[in-house]
Parts: structure tokens; C-alpha cells; sequence
């Protein structure tokens, strides 16, 4: 943490925290206890012994913010980015960070990403790690994305971080993509991939971030990754990974072995879920302004290294 | 542009040559028949060169996440011109990128005049599983 970093304002945040510590332990949370095993100490990976005094923390997951669509399903994604920022800030207890998975805005546009960017400095936390979405790569691939997102990579929009003793990767698997198939993270990333993850003991819990869900959903809506098969290959041997997607502005999840994934609520509008009767296609749906907050939300992740796995809380926007 | 020199208001004739570089006729039209939009109609659509009259125009909907129709022939020259009816945006753009449309929101155009034939096949970029194809065959 750098003395600027330091600087940021938090005393705000805690303060405003006493006031919804009710609110977080009423009802209407749902705690999904994930299904991932951690390995013992040592036991595979490079042999080496990992520190052993590792703080638990928390981060937040949003995603799918579309700042600059304004249409029926949602005439204003800003207030909501708005409002889900506040009920970060006013958390019990500050998130270490915030992710976001994907679609800060909705046409690539400058402004959106100005606008998005600025919204997200509102959030009391040190840092927000972000990757892009297919929305956010419309017009010079992630070109214009990086130019005002381009925190974690130099002029890559995929990367890898670690925090007490959890590795995290954020890709893109939005622009890769072979005519009339699945968009994809593509051989260079893939190889990228490889070699970040040669570096990493195989008890070490591995977080991931992608827009686009790592398994295939639904493919005749491109709710898949055409080579996320060659991605899980290598988690496979680690003892926890878990995947964070955006994309499908809906809460899905798949166990498979150690790797569990994840997809996350829109801060935009809801989707259809895949083959609801009346939607042949995945496109904003409009409920009425009232039932909104309840399709919207955010999700708060809790690490407790070599204890526990993560622990999921997804949340709705408040009334 | 040398057609109106040496005249403080444009003749008719030279307007309509303008017309054909560009939008500026209209406004430069504007003063001359404020009273009538009508009249700023006829004297273009009678002036047109045959060349651009003649010329084909097809049409191709963005709508549910597809191109309607998906397939379509034309002859050479024909302009083709895709609308978006989304909420979502979409983009045309070529397998062979010899075109492509910025992203196109609701309600946005983009259009491409195919001089060559030969089978095009495009896609949307942000939904790559989005195709479509322009035949341009010979009559």
C-alpha cells in the first residue's frame, strides 16, 4: 500500500458503516458456502511452505455497469453505479478492493469510459481492478478501454495480482473471437496465462476474473468461452480457484472438482435467463422501476486463507 | 468549386451541381425557397444524375441479435444499408475487414456499396456468432 493509497479517505466509510451493520445481518442475504478444497500446506505446487500468517480480507465484485445505455430497462445505469457505491461505502467492514467484471460502458465511447472512471473513484476502497467486456471493445479492440483503464498491465488488458497470499488474474476473453463462434481468449493469453501461473504454488487460492463465463452456459447466445477448456486445464492442479464472470447480468454457478465459477448481477438491467419462454434473444428486459433494485446488485467475497474457501455473499440494490 | 464564381447568390443550376458533393447544397439552397420545403425537393430529385437514381439500395434489420435476411443477392453497385433495431449495440463487419461500421446503437445506420462481385460474409464484433452474407452477382 503506497503512502498515496494511504491517503484516500476511509474514517467516512467506517463511520457510515456502524449505521448498516443491521441491514447486512437481516435477512434477505444469502451466504453460498463454496465447494473448493484447499490442499495441505506443501503438499503439491513447489514444495515450498507458504507464509502461514495471512490476513483474512474482503473484496467486491460488480460488473456490467453499461454507463451510457438509457433506455426503458434502465433510463438511468449511472444511479445505480451510484447507488451501489454507496452501499459499498457504507460496508461493515471495507473491502481490501473492488472488481470490476466487464461492460463499464455500454458503446466504448470516451465519455462513458470518463464518466465510469470517475463514478469509481467514489468508492473508499484503495483500488478497483478492472477487465473489459465486449461492450467496452466495440470499436479499436481494447484500445480505447486501456486508455483510461490501463491500471494493472501496461497496455495489456489481461494481468495477474497477488493479495495475502491469493493470486488473482483478470483476462479478456471478449476479443478473440473466430467468425460465428464463441469469443475466446486466443493462444497469446493463453500461453501468458501458462507461464503466470508456472510461478504459483499449487496450494496458493486463484481467483480469476473474466467477462464472459469460463463454461458454456449458452451457446446460442455466446454465454461461453470457445477455449476456456485449455484455461481450466491449467487450474485444474491448483487446490482453490474461483471464477468471477460478468456478461449474463444473472447469478449462475458450476462446482467442477476445485474450480468453482461464478457469474455476477448487472448494475444495468436483467437479462432473460437462458430459454425463458418469450425472449429468443438476449436483450435488455424491462421490468417495472420498483422491481429493478431486486435484479441489480453486488457481491461480496471473503477470503480466509488456508481455512476456509471463499465464501459469496450476492446482494440486491436496496429498494 | 468554381461553378457559382463571381455571383453573390448561387443560380439553381449550380446548386444542383453542389448537390451532388454534398448536404451543403440544402443549406445553401435554404435562403433561395425558404417559403416552400417543397420547393427544396423538386428541383433536387429532378436534377439527380440518372447514374444515382438507378443505383440499387437494399435494406438489412439488426433486430433480435440477427441479420434479416441473413443472406441477400444484389448486383454490383448496390448500396446496402443495415439499421440497428437492438437495444443492444451491434456492428457490421466484414470476415475480410474490408468494411466495417463503428458500433451502432438504436436506431443508428451504416452503409456499404458493393462494386465488386463476389461473396461477402460478415459478422457483429460484439457478438461474433452474428453472420450474415452479401451475394454481388452480375445480372
Amino acid at each position: 500500500m503506497t503512502k498515496q493509497d494511504l491517503d484516500r479517505p476511509r474514517s467516512a466509510a467506517r463511520r457510515g458503516a456502524l449505521g448498516c451493520m443491521a441491514r447486512w445481518s437481516g435477512a434477505a442475504v444469502v451466504w453460498g458456502i463454496a465447494g473448493g478444497v484447499l490442499q495441505a500446506l506443501g503438499a503439491t505446487g513447489d514444495g515450498r511452505r507458504p507464509p502461514s500468517t495471512y490476513t483474512p480480507f474482503t473484496f467486491v465484485q460488480i460488473s456490467d455497469t453499461h454507463i451510457g445505455f438509457n433506455k426503458k430497462a434502465n433510463p438511468d445505469t449511472s444511479a445505480s453505479l451510484r447507488q451501489a457505491i454507496a452501499e459499498i461505502n457504507a460496508l461493515p467492514q471495507t473491502p481490501a478492493f473492488v472488481v470490476h467484471t466487464g461492460d463499464l460502458s455500454h458503446l466504448s465511447k470516451p465519455a462513458q469510459f470518463g464518466e465510469v472512471r470517475e463514478l469509481l473513484k467514489e468508492i473508499k476502497v484503495d483500488r478497483v481492478h478492472t477487465i473489459p467486456g465486449e461492450h467496452d471493445t466495440i470499436d479499436n479492440g481494447a484500445a480505447g478501454y486501456l486508455r483510461y483503464f490501463d491500471h494493472d498491465a501496461n497496455g495489456r488488458s489481461w494481468y495477474s495480482f497477488d493479495h495475502d497470499g491469493v493470486h488473482f488474474v483478470g483476462l479478456n476473453n471478449v476479443l478473440a473471437f473466430k467468425m460465428g463462434r464463441l469469443a475466446a481468449l486466443g493462444d497469446d493469453q493463453l500461453a501468458w496465462l501458462k507461464t503466470d501461473l508456472a510461478g504459483v504454488s499449487h496450494s496458493t487460492p486463484v481467483v480469476v476474473l473474466a467477462h464472459i463465463p469460463m463454461w458454456t452456459i449458452w451457446e446460442p447466445w455466446g454465454w461461453g468461452t470457445a477455449d476456456s477448456a485449455q484455461a481450466m486445464a491449467m487450474l485444474r492442479p491448483f487446490g482453490s480457484v474461483t471464477v468471477l464472470n460478468g456478461h449474463i447480468h444473472q447469478v449462475m454457478q458450476k462446482v467442477e472438482g476445485n474450480v468453482e465459477l461464478h457469474t455476477a448481477m448487472s448494475l444495468a438491467y436483467p437479462l432473460p435467463t437462458p430459454g425463458q419462454a418469450g425472449f429468443g434473444e438476449p436483450a435488455p428486459v424491462a421490468v417495472s422501476m420498483d422491481e429493478l433494485g431486486a435484479k441489480l446488485g453486488t457481491r461480496r467475497i471473503s477470503v480466509h486463507p488456508g481455512r476456509h474457501p471463499l465464501a459469496l455473499v450476492d446482494r440486491s440494490l436496496e429498494a | 468549386m468554381t461553378s457559382n464564381r463571381g455571383n453573390a447568390m448561387p443560380n439553381a443550376p449550380a446548386v444542383a451541381r453542389r448537390s451532388m458533393l454534398g448536404t451543403l447544397a440544402l443549406s445553401a439552397l435554404a435562403p433561395l425557397v425558404a417559403l416552400s420545403p417543397l420547393a427544396v425537393l423538386s428541383p433536387l430529385a429532378v436534377l439527380s444524375p440518372p447514374a444515382l437514381a438507378a443505383a440499387a439500395t437494399a435494406s438489412i434489420d439488426i433486430k433480435s441479435f440477427a441479420f434479416t435476411p441473413k443472406e441477400i443477392t444484389v448486383v454490383p453497385g448496390t448500396r446496402v444499408v443495415w439499421t440497428n433495431r437492438d437495444e443492444t449495440p451491434h456492428t457490421v463487419t466484414a470476415a475480410d475487414k474490408s468494411f466495417t461500421s463503428p458500433g451502432l446503437d438504436t436506431g443508428d445506420t451504416f452503409e456499404h456499396t458493393f462494386t465488386a462481385a463476389g461473396d461477402f460474409t460478415y459478422l457483429c464484433t460484439v457478438h461474433p456468432y452474428m453472420t450474415g452474407i452479401v451475394h454481388v452477382k452480375k445480372p
